[in-house]
């Protein structure tokens, strides 16, 4: 029968009594068996694995015996017995079984120790064979619930023969029960017929999830990446298909509810200007008065017919049955748009951070273990990575020499103000640069009537202000890298932290500067609309900066590489800059987020443009670029990344959207939100109107007053967020004070074995003496 | 397609308890099944679910050739009772589940201590630990560590994941070690 736990004190005070009863056994069977289907574990390696504490002297030769003890201890059966491990999942199975809440810390010691009954010397052929140890597991498995069981099942790390022949097992003992249950209570059956759901639709879901993978686009592409360059320029790609995950969501929000719609119902207005190509440049011109921009939209209700007679006269026709309002659809899209790419920012960065929670990156036991990526399958890229792990191991015992070296008090002195400088300098660039743009939009001004008014020139003027600022952000990063170069930080990972932070200062200080031009309204506008004018700004910012990451990588990798190859004759490449690249993606993202209250087919622009930009880089860098030869955490940048495209950027962009909503007044004469005193009114309007109509449903107006207005509401839920935050901090610090607590009691464990595996060493020689 | 057609040599029960007892998809399972019967000769293509192949076609799959740790892994992904390393089908469809991309992190760390320990005595001792350090660097003689590199690292290594002082690294400890970097389970992946 099966040993319970408290049996176990038993066996543990007996001790010597057990080892005398095994020895016995073993010297009468000695000869070392053939385990089936499991390699053997010599004693060599296992005298080989054991230095005296304390001592500098070579450890003794232990009779081979005792090395059989060694070598089936379960902590090393584990790791290599096809039964140890049958046995170990047993255990789990009737742990999982018997526990219902989180066991007290002091009963951990003697449930989480594999029971000692269960590893039996693998030479006694009377102890429990494999069969047996089956039919235990197969037995604790039927008393778990089958979404467990096979859950157990899956994760098992059994061969798939093994499993087959346990699933096997397992459903000719279910296959009786089943059919018993039919002749019970109703109770019962239901009890049956759920497990029957719930197995259907585990089904569905898998269906579903292998239709998912089915449709998944660019995976060839991204394997190939993957298989040159590993997972760090991988990362890179990864993040573009979020984005246009993101870009999609709202995209289709925006067309289904606002542009398909104003498309059909199209208002009268004035004609348009003709096509010229430099509309796709400038988005002006031709798309001036198009779906592109704000100013197309009506401000009426659709499909309304009474919407051309003059107001106050009394329409003939009747009212539309199904009235569209647009300005409240224009709202609520933009809005239901902005909650759900929150949402799947959220989700994506809690997930992200689960996954990379981790310890210091400088361990080298972490390094070791899990520096291989095996999805690189390139013979030269695998010479590759080797290298690159050579190198990286080199450097990281090089700093560990030099660490324990101290610095002396000059050179940490001058390292201080090394890096004070190099910082000075950073952000005293950055604000040289918006101070230049500052300076540029005032001159602009002044430059637009001095300049004729022809066409070409009045919109070639309006490329200026992009240009500069693409050019700023195409060259201030060269200047970054110099300084970083000049800087030499100790560590690659540090060096890649101060770089993003460096870039990102520039561009967010950029855009503030355009945020507050645009919204101060001291950009003169062709047109009376200035919304229009704002998204046709955006748009150009959009297609300048693709114009000048094609240029970027015209330059910084075809003819970079070409120079080397050709002039320098090296055998070097340009490499790929990860961190660079990516924000220049989440710069373009922001721009896109910026923009879509006043230009609702921007993301449209920028799927577009991302869709380009996968295939243009991916050409690129199959031909122009060598692997990173720095080391680069993929997940932990993976999160920084996403972290900055949720914080900074998304953020940053609501709040320019909810002040624009709030407090701007939108222009007079065109859009949807025309004589209104800001957008915000219409949905108040809305509200004013639903109580009239219908005074049934208070409740939504009082939910709307007390609550959505209120700023009490906001009060509380930031307290009840940031009380949470507290609680998980408390939680986490106190979990890692239970792994200290149990890494201690881990080395005192493992004092003991080494004393008992003296001791048992000493028996044996008395015992041959 | 071509998926279509080997969908019909896999008898459907059997393609059932494949995505019941592993972390593939059904397409996955298909691909795999038509990548294992190209290793086949053409006459022995047909009853693909129960020949084995010899190690040597396995390794000339381009996932493999390359990976210093390709014998070690047909070595333990292998189930034949005559040691030669061969693989059936569903050795060669344990080995795509436990590096695909939904296997959880612990039967990662399982698998990855069965690969590192080159002589299979369940533990992580130092020659395993120099071996290991041996394929990661290369078999180059300029990108070997010298052995005073490699003595430090090793002590390194143990100080750091030796958590009972005994010399050695067992499955429990290399597993504690593993789960505190979230890298690994991205980098121990292969996808067909």
């Amino acid at each position: 029968q099966e040993p319970s736990p408290d049996n176990e004190r038993a066996l543990h005070t007996s001790f010597h009594q057990l080892i005398l009863e095994q020895s016995s056994l073993i010297e009468a069977g000695l000869e070392l068996q053939e385990r089936h289907r499991v390699c053997l574990a010599t004693p060599h390696a296992c005298a080989v694995a054991w230095p005296e504490p304390g001592q500098g002297e070579e450890h003794p030769s232990y009779s081979s015996a005792s090395l059989q003890v060694l070598a089936s201890m379960p902590s090393r059966t584990i790791g290599r017995s096809l039964g140890a491990i049958i046995s170990q999942y047993c255990n789990r199975t009737a742990r999982l079984r018997r526990r219902s809440s989180r066991p007290p810390l002091q009963q951990l010691c003697r449930t989480a120790r594999p029971s000692l009954h269960q590893y039996d010397l693998d030479t006694d052929p009377t102890r429990a064979t494999l069969e047996e140890k089956r039919c235990l597991l197969v037995k604790e498995l039927l008393s778990l619930s089958p979404s467990q069981c096979s859950h157990m099942l899956l994760t098992m790390p059994l061969s798939l023969a093994e499993k087959r022949i346990l699933r096997r097992q397992l459903s000719g003992q279910e296959g009786p029960l089943r059919q018993r249950t039919h002749h019970w209570l109703p109770s019962l059956f239901c009890g049956w017929s759920k497990v029957c759901i719930v197995l259907g639709c585990r089904g569905l879901w898998y269906r579903l999830l292998s239709l998912l993978r089915a449709v998944q686009p660019w995976h060839y592409a991204l394997k190939q990446i993957g298989g040159r360059f590993g997972s760090s320029v991988l990362s890179y790609f990864l993040f573009l298909k979020t984005l246009l995950m993101l870009n999609f969501f709202s995209f289709f929000i925006l067309l289904a509810f606002v542009v398909v719609l104003q498309a059909l119902y199209p208002p009268a207005s004035a004609s348009p200007q003709p096509f010229t190509g430099l509309e796709l440049l400038t988005g002006a011109g031709y798309f001036s008065h198009s779906l592109l921009y704000y100013g197309y939209y009506s401000n009426v209700t659709l499909n309304d017919p009474c919407t051309s007679s003059p107001k106050g006269s009394v329409c003939p026709l009747a009212p539309p049955l199904l009235p569209y309002n647009l300005p409240l659809a224009y709202l609520f899209s933009v809005g239901v748009s902005f909650l759900i790419t929150c949402v799947l920012l959220v989700y994506s960065v809690s997930r992200s951070f689960r996954e990379s929670v981790g310890s210091s990156p400088g361990d080298l036991a972490i390094k070791v273990f899990c520096a291989w990526d095996f999805k690189v399958i390139q013979r030269r890229s695998v010479k590759l990575q080797c290298e690159n792990i050579c190198t990286q191991l080199k450097e990281l015992l090089v700093e560990q020499r030099s660490r324990s070296h101290s610095q002396s008090h000059c050179q940490c002195l001058r390292r201080c103000v090394v890096v004070l400088l190099a910082w000075v300098l950073a952000l005293g660039s950055a604000s040289g640069c918006v101070l230049a743009l500052h300076y540029c939009l005032q001159h602009m001004h002044m430059e637009q009537q001095a300049w004729g008014s022809g066409r070409w020139q009045q919109e070639s003027i309006l490329l200026v202000l992009p240009l500069v600022v693409s050019l700023f952000n195409a060259l201030m990063p060269h200047l970054y890298n110099l300084l970083a170069m000049w800087e030499k930080q100790d560590s690659p990972v540090t060096q890649v932290y101060v770089a993003v932070i460096r870039n990102l200062t520039l561009k967010t200080m950029v855009l503030i500067l355009l945020c507050y031009q645009w919204l101060s309204r001291s950009i003169t506008c062709s047109t009376e609309c200035w919304e229009t004018c704002v998204g046709q700004d955006l748009y150009r910012f959009m297609m300048m900066d693709f114009i000048f990451t094609l240029l970027d990588m015209l330059f910084g990798e075809l003819i970079w590489r070409l120079i080397l190859e050709k002039r320098l004759k090296t055998k070097q490449r340009p490499e790929f800059d990860i961190a660079r690249n990516v924000l220049e993606l989440i710069y373009g993202q922001t721009l896109t987020w910026l923009g879509i209250l006043f230009a609702p087919l921007l993301p449209a622009v920028q799927m577009l443009k991302l869709l380009l930009l996968f295939y243009i880089k991916k050409t690129s860098l199959m031909r122009n670029c060598q692997s990173p030869s720095k080391p680069w955490q993929a997940s932990r940048m993976s999160t920084m990344f996403i972290t900055l495209l949720c914080f900074p950027s998304f953020l940053g962009a609501a709040a320019f959207l909810s002040y624009t909503i709030w407090s701007v007044q939108p222009s007079e004469t065109c859009g949807p939100f025309r004589g209104l005193e800001t957008i915000y009114e219409s949905g108040k309007r809305w509200v004013l109107v639903l109580e009239k109509s219908n005074p049934n449903i208070t409740w939504f107006t009082w939910f709307y007053q007390h609550l959505l207005e209120n700023t009490c509401l906001l009060f509380f839920m930031s307290m009840a967020l940031i009380a949470m935050i507290y609680f998980n901090i408390q939680v986490v610090r106190g979990r890692q004070r239970v792994i200290c607590l149990l890494q201690e009691q881990i080395a005192n464990e493992g004092e003991d074995k080494v004393f008992l595996i003296q001791k048992l060493h000493s028996v044996y020689e008395q015992r041959h003496r | 397609g071509a998926m279509g057609g080997s969908a019909s040599l896999i008898p459907r029960d059997l393609l059932g308890e494949y995505q019941e007892l592993t972390f593939l998809s059904k397409q996955e399972i298909l691909l795999a099944y038509k990548r294992f019967s190209e290793l086949l000769p053409k006459e022995e293509r047909e009853n693909a679910c129960s020949v084995r192949v010899p190690k040597s076609q396995i390794l000339t799959l381009p996932e493999l050739r390359a990976n210093p740790f390709q014998h070690r892994i047909c070595h333990v992904f292998s189930t034949s009772e005559t040691r030669d390393d061969s693989m059936s089908f569903e050795d060669f469809l344990d080995m795509l589940s436990v590096f695909s991309d939904s296997a959880t992190s612990d039967i990662k760390s399982h698998y990855a201590f069965r690969i590192f320990d080159f002589d299979e005595d369940g533990t992580l001792d130092r020659k395993d630990l120099e071996q290991l350090v041996n394929c990661l660097t290369g078999q180059g003689e300029e990108s070997r560590l010298s052995s005073a590199e490699m003595e430090q690292l090793i002590k390194n290594i143990l100080e750091e994941s030796d958590i009972d002082k005994d010399g050695t690294i067992n499955l429990s400890e290399f597993q504690h070690v593993v789960s505190r970097s979230p890298d690994f389970a991205s980098s121990f992946k292969i996808v067909l």
